[in-house]
């Protein structure tokens, strides 16, 4: 067998999604190993089996039993359903309880086995927009934004929101947990930790066009001290303010983005990115959902619909093929967008807005860029 | 690379022009030619040895299921070869594009590649494959002597032919859809995807999927209401019962690929938002159509397949099947599950634990009726007589490397585990593993069991041998280093790579690519030495495997009529059990058998079809709308042609069934 003959190979490889660095994808990683045991458990005899019958009922072997005419036996078919159905009642027990420990929207308990996370400590929270064709990080706390390199402290629970420019991507650090999309007017969400220093590989693992296979970023994970060190770096830095006309340029596409960092960063950007409006005069999406909640602009609303005049599509080739039907909503009223929005935010209820399931037991809602927002009266 | 500019539409070619011709790669010049020159050479052999005349009258105009179903079988049989073309495109690259090295491929060029792959295999390899063979063997094992609606079945072909010529056409006029064979929104809009290719995907899947839902109406009518008297729906054999649910899954699920397709042809066409970004569109909303479509077209094409090993493990292990009953509900429990699991495909997209946990179980779930189905196959060879004939060899490997790949599947299932393995190549290793290992492994079950009915002569053992062990090897030396990979954190659709470590397992993937590329060579050979040996192959009984269905009751190849009389049936093995109490062949009292006329009607429409599909790809508006108007008002005009059967005369029947009579006698 072919297979037998490359597991020398195997062991001088980094197969990372079992051997990750982090405890989710540890966890992720174990789950893989746990579930092949429990199938291997029918696999393996049947292919025993298999072997076996063929071998023992072939036509040159006349002492074997022949009866042709049997084709019934209701214990067999009793064991022969039941005996999946009993792997799979396991396997899906498992399913149940692991998926619901390991969804990704779901802030840590721990941070390895038996390591629970004090009350008091708050997730490192990171902004990840998907661009054409590289990654932006968001450091809100700190005030700092990267591209291409995502550095964080090691053992601090980590909060990713991540939202994405143009198209879907996959926002994926297999040392640390697992995937989730990218995607555009709509913010996910994942947590995950390290456990071990190093610098790791990141990626975007859904396909969004010619630059894709370069969309990679080394993804350090750092003693507590140096990452304070890599934070007071970034903030003096050379590389100016990511404010939004800055980040209008940087979406622009482009491939094999060298790593820059950014001193400063519009608190306000990356909301702005989820409710697509870092556009200056292109109405947000939450003023328009909460428009249209209170029943939308009516017929004035139709007359309120520019063509694009920013050229963000034209370097995937779209700037004369498609400008008659790529338009946008203009804002109302404020400008700058969103000046003064957050000081007073009250809660909406987000439910309708995002897909996050239930709600955990004795949680208030999470902080997102769809609701933070007071909806703001008509003028 | 730098975007070619969007040449302005005009008003009589639309946006074509002379630069949609591909003059910058070498390569597609180099296609171009070869195909141009074979292309001369087929044209020039068929002029030359007076074919056309042949070609029109027996082939292109007939409405004979069985005609029809090897038309389906070399359509995808030529497809199949470009689509493996991409294949090896693609292992070339990958193992190519290491340590700085670009490949030979831009990403203009491979991102094509792969769309075009995927597109073509499932559409246009699979699924032309399970309907022709459908097509040949249904109305055979029912007893019956065509499809409920034979004109029907031949513009069904000449629409999925037209499809494929469509996507095939995109190879040298302007660009295929660089997006993913299922084309996802937003990247497939009109913002992102500005050029033809996507268009190209759409009206190519839409012309073929009129065929494909047309076949399965058919397929369906013909199921329920063409079948001998006595034959029960519980005595009809098993390819036969998962030929039915294939076709209901095909006529429950392509209208929704149609709606689906039609929502963002509509968007890229017209300005409509259902699937952008802004003006309240939801790219998620295509995500979870396309797979309620999706997932359902899996087991319409695995289904058929499992019919075929049930009929293969019970003749050659000259026993009856364990288990019909069971296999049969099996058989309807995936029918009806493979709907309640599409969102296993994007579990990444952030949906709650809970409903991610649902459809990961409901999944599980549907590994329970097929594992049953696999157990049903042990218990068959179970206290039987195996004969290793191709048919069975095929089926032996199938069982040993599809329980791997729904290991893999099960495993894929399970929500924590494909946040780590989606979209990753231990994904792309198991589809392929139960794509290969059950539907390709079935149809060359399929082949070497059902070509000597077709043909009247088997096919040669000893390149059928060397085909199966390239198959097989190959097979696992191509997608176990993906597994690997995948392991690796290694996604899929990549162009180039910076671990150099990667490249080993890459390079015993494209090894195991050629061992494949071998495996198709010595089929092909296999073919061709079979016809050149006909006449040493030759099967005179019409039953050279003592087959237990009706199929092997009649002559290889079957009249045209199928059954002098239509054949009343006893029990589950029909053919069996009329041979068990030895039967008598009819031999007189004959009559006239009424039979459906040939017409040009499906070709001529199919063609219109394709111009309609070809302007609308190039906004070519008059040709579109003129092209649109001829096909309905030729489908108006073929409703009053009145000459649409004929009756065979008894004494054509008679000299027909003395002949067999001879030849019977003188293989007795």
């Amino acid at each position: 067998m072919p297979v037998l003959g490359a597991l020398p190979l195997l062991a001088g490889c980094d197969l990372v999604v079992l051997d990750p660095a982090g405890d989710v994808a540890r966890q992720q990683g174990d789950l893989i190993v746990i579930s092949t045991v429990l199938m291997l458990l029918i696999i393996v005899p049947v292919m025993a089996l298999t072997i076996f019958f063929a071998w023992r009922y072939r036509a040159a072997n006349k002492e074997a039993t022949y009866k042709p005419d049997w084709d019934h036996s209701t214990q067999l078919e009793l064991v022969i359903w039941s005996a999946p159905l009993l792997i799979i009642i396991c396997l899906g027990a498992l399913t149940w309880v692991a998926t619901h420990l390991l969804d990704p929207y779901r802030p840590l308990a721990r941070t390895g086995p038996g390591q629970t996370i004090a009350a008091d400590v708050q997730p490192l929270e990171v902004n990840v927009v998907a661009l054409d064709w590289k990654w932006l990080f968001i450091y809100p706390e700190q005030g700092v934004a990267t591209v291409n390199e995502l550095a964080v402290p090691v053992n601090r629970p980590l909060r990713f929101r991540i939202s994405s420019a143009s198209v879907m991507n996959s926002f994926y650090v297999p040392a640390l947990a697992g995937q989730i999309y990218a995607m555009p007017g709509m913010e996910t969400k994942l947590h995950g930790v390290f456990d071990r220093t190093g610098t790791y590989q990141g990626f975007s693992a859904n396909y969004s066009g010619a630059g894709f296979s370069n969309m990679r970023f080394k993804v350090k994970s750092l003693p507590a001290g140096e990452f304070d060190t890599w934070v007071a770096e970034a903030k003096a830095s050379a590389g100016g303010d990511l404010d939004r006309m800055a980040y209008l340029k940087l979406e622009k596409p482009s491939e094999k983005e060298p790593v820059r960092r950014f001193a400063a960063v519009d608190p306000q950007l990356f909301d702005a990115v989820v409710n697509m409006c870092v556009e200056p005069g292109k109405m947000c999406m939450h003023d328009m959902m909460s428009i249209d909640t209170k029943g939308g602009a009516g017929i004035a609303g139709i007359g309120n619909v520019r063509a694009i005049a920013y050229d963000k599509y034209a370097a995937r080739g779209s700037a004369d093929m498609a400008k008659w039907s790529i338009r946008y909503v203009a804002a109302l009223c404020s400008s700058p967008v969103m000046s003064n929005d957050r000081p007073d935010a009250k809660r909406v209820n987000p439910a309708p807005l995002k897909g996050e399931g239930l709600p955990y037991p004795n949680q208030a809602p999470a902080r997102t860029a769809l609701n933070a927002i007071t909806p703001r009266p008509m003028s | 690379m730098t975007p070619h500019p969007a040449p302005e539409a005009g008003p009589f070619l639309g946006k074509l022009s002379f630069d949609a011709l591909p003059f910058h790669e070498p390569i597609l010049i180099v296609t171009f030619a070869v195909v141009v020159l074979g292309a001369i050479g087929v044209v020039g052999a068929i002029t030359k040895f007076r074919l056309w005349g042949y070609l029109w009258n027996d082939w292109f105009t007939t409405v004979d299921h069985k005609r029809i179903g090897i038309m389906y079988m070399i359509l995808g049989l030529i497809m199949f070869l470009r689509g493996f073309a991409d294949a090896i495109m693609m292992r070339l690259q990958q193992v190519w594009a290491f340590n700085g090295s670009e490949g030979y491929l831009n990403a203009h060029h491979y991102d094509q590649i792969f769309t075009a792959h995927g597109v073509i295999m499932i559409f246009f390899v699979a699924m032309p494959f399970i309907t022709g063979l459908m097509n040949y063997i249904v109305p055979l094992q029912i007893g019956a002597r065509d499809v409920s609606f034979p004109f029907l079945n031949n513009f069904s072909f000449w629409m999925t032919a037209a499809g494929a010529a469509l996507t095939m056409i995109s190879l040298f006029v302007g660009e295929y859809a660089q997006t993913g064979w299922l084309a996802y929104p937003p990247l497939s809009g009109i913002a992102y995807s500005p050029s033809v290719g996507v268009d190209y995907y759409i009206w190519g899947l839409q012309i073929a999927g009129v065929g494909t839902t047309l076949s399965g109406i058919n397929l369906i009518v013909t199921i329920l209401k063409l079948r001998a008297p006595g034959m029960g729906l519980m005595k009809m054999p098993v390819f036969t019962w998962t030929s039915l649910c294939s076709n209901i899954l095909i006529v429950a699920s392509f209208p929704i690929l149609t709606a689906t397709l039609t929502l963002l042809a509509l968007d890229r066409y017209v300005g409509t938002n259902f699937f952008t970004n802004d003006f309240g569109g939801s790219p998620m909303m295509y995500v979870n159509l396309i797979w309620i479509w999706g997932h359902p077209e899996v087991y319409i094409l695995i289904l058929p397949l499992f019919g075929v090993f049930s009929e293969v493990t019970s003749t050659f292990s000259g026993k009856k099947l364990f288990g019909y009953t069971s296999m049969v509900y099996a058989t309807v429990c995936i029918t009806i599950l493979s709907y309640l699991v599409w969102l296993h495909h994007f579990f990444t997209m952030g949906s709650g634990a809970s409903v991610n946990s649902f459809f990961g179980i409901t999944t599980m779930v549907i590994s329970i009726p097929t594992g049953a189905k696999l157990f049903n196959w042990l218990f068959t060879m179970y206290r039987g007589r195996i004969r290793f004939e191709l048919p069975m060899m095929w089926t032996i490997a199938f069982m040993l490397t599809f329980v791997v790949g729904g290991m893999t599947g099960v495993l894929l299932a399970v929500p924590p585990a494909d946040f780590v393995l989606h979209n990753s190549l231990f994904l792309i290793a198991h589809f392929h593993n139960v794509i290969i290992g059950g539907v390709l492994f079935g149809l060359f079950a399929a082949i070497n069991y059902w070509w000597p009915k077709a043909f009247g002569f088997k096919l040669d053992v000893f390149w059928g041998k060397i085909s199966f062990w390239c198959w097989v090897v190959g097979f696992w030396l191509a997608f176990m280093p993906l597994y690997v990979l995948g392991l690796m954190g290694v996604t899929r659709r990549m162009r180039v790579f910076d671990d150099p470590s990667l490249q080993i397992w890459f390079a015993i993937a494209a090894l195991g690519a050629l061992v494949i590329a071998a495996g198709i060579g010595a089929m092909l050979v296999q073919f061709a030495v079979s016809i050149w040996k006909r006449k040493e192959l030759i099967d005179e009984s019409g039953d050279p495997w003592n087959g237990r269905t009706l199929e092997w009751a009649t002559s290889s190849p079957p009249p045209d009529y199928n059954f002098a009389f239509t054949p009343v049936i006893h029990d589950l093995d029909a053919w069996y059990d009329m041979k068990k109490r030895n039967h008598d062949r009819p031999v007189a009292g004959f009559r006239d058998i009424h039979m459906p006329s040939n017409t040009g009607t499906g070709i001529i429409l199919s063609g219109f079809c394709l111009v309609m599909g070809f302007a609308l790809v190039w906004h070519i508006w008059w040709l579109a709308a003129l092209s649109f108007a001829a096909a309905i008002f030729g489908a108006i005009w073929h409703t009053f042609n009145y000459k649409r059967d004929f009756h065979i005369p008894a004494a054509t029947v008679i000299e027909v069934e003395s002949a067999r009579t001879r030849q019977l006698a003188a293989g007795a």
